[in-house]
C-alpha cells in the first residue's frame, strides 16, 4: 500500500454557486502532483458530476444541505476523492448508473453524471442508503512525471504536445 | 459565463463562454430559448469554442436546444468545441442527435503563398 502524502477535508453548503467553487479546490489540491491538464479536466468534470448530484437530487426539495469532499494524494501519484451528502439517497444505484436515467428531466438532466465520472476516474464506487445519504469514492493515478528533461511535455492523441498544469501555474 | 447572440437572417448563433454546469447552464437556457421562441430560426449554432469547461450539464444545454429548435421547425449544431470537451461530447453520443461542425480555417501546410502576403500565383 502506498503512502498517502497529503490530505483534505471540505464542507460546503449545496448550493449551484459552489459547483465552480468545489471544481475550483480540488483542481488547486490536485495541482500539488504537477497533473496534465487533460488528466486535471477530467477530475474536475467528474467532480463536478458528483457534486451537482448532491445539490440537484440529493437534497432536493430541502431548505438546506451540506457537501462533504474529502482527498487524498498518494506517494504513487493516486489521486482518492470522497464526496458525501446527507440527503434522500438512491433507491437503485444500478438504475441510476444507467447512462440516461434522470430523475430531473425538467431541469435538463441530460442522466449521464455517473457515465462520466466512470469515464473520467479509474475507479468508482458509490454507496448509498435512504434517507441517510450518499457516498462516491472516486480513484484516478496521475501519469508519472518523466526524468529526461521533458516534464512539462506530454504527446497527445491528435499528435500535439501537452502542457502540465504546473507549468502554467509557476 | 455568458452567451453572445448573433442573428443573420434565419440563422443564430450562440457563443457560449466561460464555465458551463448546472449553476451556469439555467441563464444561458433562458437567454437562447427567448431568442429562438421570438425569431422564425431555421438554424442555431451552439459556438463552444470559448467555453472553459463543461460537464454533463452542458450535454442536457445542447439536448434541450435541439428539441425546442425542431419543435419551431429548426435544428441545431454545436461549432467548436475544445477537446476537453468533446471528450464529454463523446461519451453522451451527442453527436448522433445534432451535427457538431469544425469552422476553424484548415491550417495550409503546402508551398502554396498567400497571394495577399505577397507571393504571386502562376
Amino acid at each position: 500500500m502506498k503512502k498517502c502524502i497529503n490530505e483534505m477535508k471540505l464542507s460546503f453548503s449545496a448550493v449551484s454557486e459552489n459547483e465552480a467553487f468545489s471544481r475550483a479546490c480540488v483542481s488547486s489540491f490536485t495541482a500539488l502532483l504537477d497533473p496534465y491538464i487533460s488528466e486535471l479536466a477530467e477530475l474536475k468534470t467528474a467532480v463536478s458530476e458528483a457534486v451537482t448530484n448532491c445539490i440537484v437530487h440529493a437534497y432536493r426539495g430541502q431548505q438546506r444541505g451540506t457537501v462533504w469532499i474529502h482527498m487524498r494524494l498518494y506517494s504513487d501519484r493516486r489521486v482518492y476523492i470522497k464526496i458525501r451528502d446527507k440527503g434522500c439517497g438512491i433507491d437503485d444505484i444500478d438504475r441510476a448508473m444507467q447512462p440516461l436515467f434522470t430523475t430531473a428531466p425538467e431541469e435538463e438532466r441530460a442522466g449521464l453524471g455517473f457515465a462520466v465520472m466512470e469515464s473520467f476516474t479509474d475507479r468508482l464506487r458509490v454507496r448509498s442508503s435512504r434517507q441517510r445519504g450518499t457516498t462516491v469514492v472516486m480513484e484516478k493515478t496521475l501519469s508519472e512525471k518523466e526524468k529526461d528533461g521533458y516534464t512539462d511535455l506530454q504527446d497527445t492523441a491528435a499528435g500535439g504536445r501537452e502542457l502540465r498544469a504546473g507549468t502554467s501555474l509557476c | 459565463m455568458s452567451v453572445e447572440l448573433k442573428l443573420v437572417a434565419d440563422k443564430l448563433t450562440a457563443y457560449l463562454s466561460g464555465d458551463i454546469d448546472h449553476h451556469t447552464a439555467a441563464a444561458m437556457r433562458t437567454e437562447i430559448d427567448h431568442a429562438l421562441r421570438t425569431n422564425n430560426i431555421k438554424i442555431l449554432t451552439l459556438d463552444f469554442s470559448r467555453v472553459t469547461f463543461m460537464d454533463s450539464s452542458g450535454i442536457g444545454l445542447v439536448m434541450g436546444r435541439q428539441k425546442l429548435a425542431a419543435e419551431l421547425g429548426g435544428r441545431c449544431r454545436v461549432a467548436d468545441p475544445p477537446a476537453y470537451i468533446s471528450k464529454v461530447m463523446k461519451i453522451s453520443g451527442i453527436g448522433r442527435l445534432c451535427e457538431i461542425i469544425d469552422t476553424r480555417a484548415p491550417v495550409r501546410t503546402g508551398p502554396r503563398r498567400d497571394a495577399a502576403a505577397g507571393g504571386e500565383e502562376e
